[in-house]
């Protein structure tokens, strides 16, 4: 059985991100030939339209509102729920994201409906789609369905599902108006923190370091790589206790967890908290000075050594190849 | 000032997971507070200190998370209530959880519920927000800063890693993120005075549920373990050999660079 499927498209420095290219492709799984339609919120979002349908949307609905320039749960819930009344999706796909994480609750709550939230993999196709996702932290992992009929919910974790090729494909875009009103929070500013605005949780490569950086300009090195590579910037919880870094770089079963394709680990030992948070990444790489380091033990390839050594030689190799 | 605080039993961040006939065992595990739950007592305990008021911790489980709960009443929570489920419901989710906590709450005419932003056991971060909307109060997730002057409610959320001011009002459910404040640890007084704290147990009955309201929406088919990694490469040579070994590994055998 084909099923209509919503996917809310996401755009992040005004461009959109890669997981909404993500969640079309998992809703394309979920429809079983069904229709997938794409829906953008905010300001001025028409633009993108096109794009989300080179990623294979069948279509895609626009909702532009002023008060929808910031996320807000109130906001974004009622333009996301006047779609949802025009078109009466079968199911619905979000990023696990900020937004999607905040908005995708509100949303099965009014539905009614479960939701499978963080989805890493999806079995099957249509109706017989079977969900997976980590459970504490990547320490295991459920298969997930919905029990009954009702409204398919899931959210999907950046950088698991493939996205579709982008091609020319052809579908309308079109707009729909929506009077959004009683926002109850109001948002002031946004202090940017993270670096270059490449995010933990969607960065392909990631380097992260641990006591063994020793200070926050211990972590320069690691930022110099992270930023040839297009990657991000990680820590453990000691850098963090240690107040090297931000709590919001922090990866491990408090803080973030992350499934990069590539993770260095530099002066990381390798608690089992940390490793909850980032051993499911596809390749990782650990540079330790203890060859003891339990870090070893999940790494693809290991270096013993000192990461001040050894980084800025990485940086310099790559810096040749690149 | 009324002041709610959702909290979930949860295995010990250091526990290794066994799973046996499709179920992660519990025997001889260590369980804790939810380690955001903490930041959210902790952040309540701090609210109630400076505006006056009471601070009751609730959670849904068996008579096993009393123990999560005397904790709470040790840090400084003034009333404990367990929703004691054990009897009666046999698959949870969030909607289930969700849905309890809502008819607990509705008439309680709390002015402000905090929570953890996820739980570290199954991870979904959904039980806040829907309890928020089934009692049509505003919420926030992942708080870092929280202010509460008169009617105004000051709020720094975390958003991937950026941080977003806000302004909102009461009544007002918001769920915390690491950041918050530093949890304090149960004072040896705290703990002989939590023994004579307040805790209530309630069943789905009290509340007023059938079962088959809160019967689960979604359902879990299969738990496992990630396959074992093999054991990886330790490189060797002089430091720049194997720096340059690496490059070439990482760009022809793994290819993610």
């Amino acid at each position: 059985m084909s099923k209509k499927v919503l996917v809310l498209g996401e755009t992040r420095e005004g461009a959109l991100r890669n997981v909404s290219f993500e969640a079309i492709a998992a809703a394309k799984k979920i429809s079983g030939g069904g229709e997938v339609v794409a829906v953008l919120l905010g300001e001025a979002v028409s633009e993108f339209g096109n794009e989300l349908v080179a990623y294979g949307a069948d279509r895609v609905i626009t909702v532009e509102h002023p008060h929808l320039k910031s996320y807000t749960s109130d906001g974004y819930g009622q333009a996301f729920m006047a779609v949802v009344d025009q078109e009466q999706p079968e199911a619905i796909v979000f990023g696990h994201t900020a937004v999607g994480k905040d908005l995708s609750p509100k949303i099965a709550s009014k539905l009614q409906t479960g939701l499978i939230s963080d989805v890493t993999d999806i079995e099957g196709e249509g109706a017989d789609a079977v969900f997976i996702r980590p459970i504490y932290s990547g320490k295991a992992f459920e298969k997930v369905k919905l029990k009954e009929d009702g409204v398919v919910f899931i959210t999907v974790r950046p950088n698991n599902i493939a996205p579709l090729e982008r091609e020319e494909r052809s579908g309308d875009v079109s707009s729909l108006s929506v009077d959004i009103t009683n926002l109850r929070t109001i948002i002031k500013n946004v202090v940017r923190k993270s670096a270059e605005g490449v995010d933990l949780s969607e960065a392909k490569v990631i380097i992260a370091g641990g006591r063994g950086v020793k200070s926050k300009e211990g972590f320069e090195p690691l930022q110099e790589l992270a930023d040839l590579l297009g990657g991000a910037v990680g820590a453990s919880r000691g850098a963090c206790d240690a107040d090297y870094c931000d709590y919001s770089l922090q990866i491990g079963q408090t803080g973030k967890v992350v499934t990069p394709d590539l993770y260095i680990a530099a002066g990381i030992s390798g608690a089992i908290q940390h490793m909850a948070g980032m051993s499911n990444s596809k390749v990782i790489v650990a540079i330790n000075k203890d060859p003891e380091a339990n870090i070893f033990k999940v790494a693809d390839y290991g270096i013993v050594g000192d990461l001040f050594d050894v980084i800025p030689l990485l940086t310099e190799e790559f810096k040749k190849v690149m | 000032m009324n002041i709610y605080v959702l909290v979930k039993r949860t295995f010990d961040t250091e526990e290794k997971l066994v799973v046996s006939g499709g179920q992660i065992q519990e025997d001889g595990a260590e369980f804790i507070i939810n380690p955001y739950d903490e930041y959210a007592i902790e952040e309540a305990i701090t609210v109630r200190d400076a505006h006056g008021g009471e601070v009751t911790v609730v959670t849904i489980g068996d008579e096993e998370a009393e123990k999560q709960l005397r904790t709470a009443l040790a840090m400084g929570a003034d009333k404990a209530v367990l929703i004691n489920t054990e009897d009666d419901v046999e698959e949870m989710d969030q909607f289930t959880a969700a849905y309890i906590l809502a008819e607990y709450l509705k008439d309680k005419e709390a002015d402000l519920i905090l929570a953890g932003n996820v739980a570290i056991d199954g991870g979904s971060g959904q039980v806040g927000p829907r309890v928020a909307d089934l009692l049509d109060i505003n919420y926030v997730t992942t708080i870092t800063s929280l202010e509460i002057e008169g009617e105004t409610v000051k709020i720094v959320r975390d958003i991937e890693g950026d941080a977003e001011e806000l302004e909102t009002s009461l009544p007002l459910l918001v769920t915390a993120q690491q950041g918050l404040n530093e949890p304090r640890y149960p004072s040896l007084p705290g703990i002989m005075k939590a023994k004579k704290k307040p805790l209530e147990e309630l069943e789905l009955d009290d509340l007023d549920i059938d079962e088959e309201d809160v019967e689960a929406k979604t359902e879990t088919i299969e738990v496992y373990l990630p396959p074992k990694k093999q054991a990886g490469r330790i490189l060797e040579g002089e430091i720049p050999s194997q720096v340059s070994e690496l490059v070439s590994l990482l760009r022809s055998e793994a290819k993610v660079i």
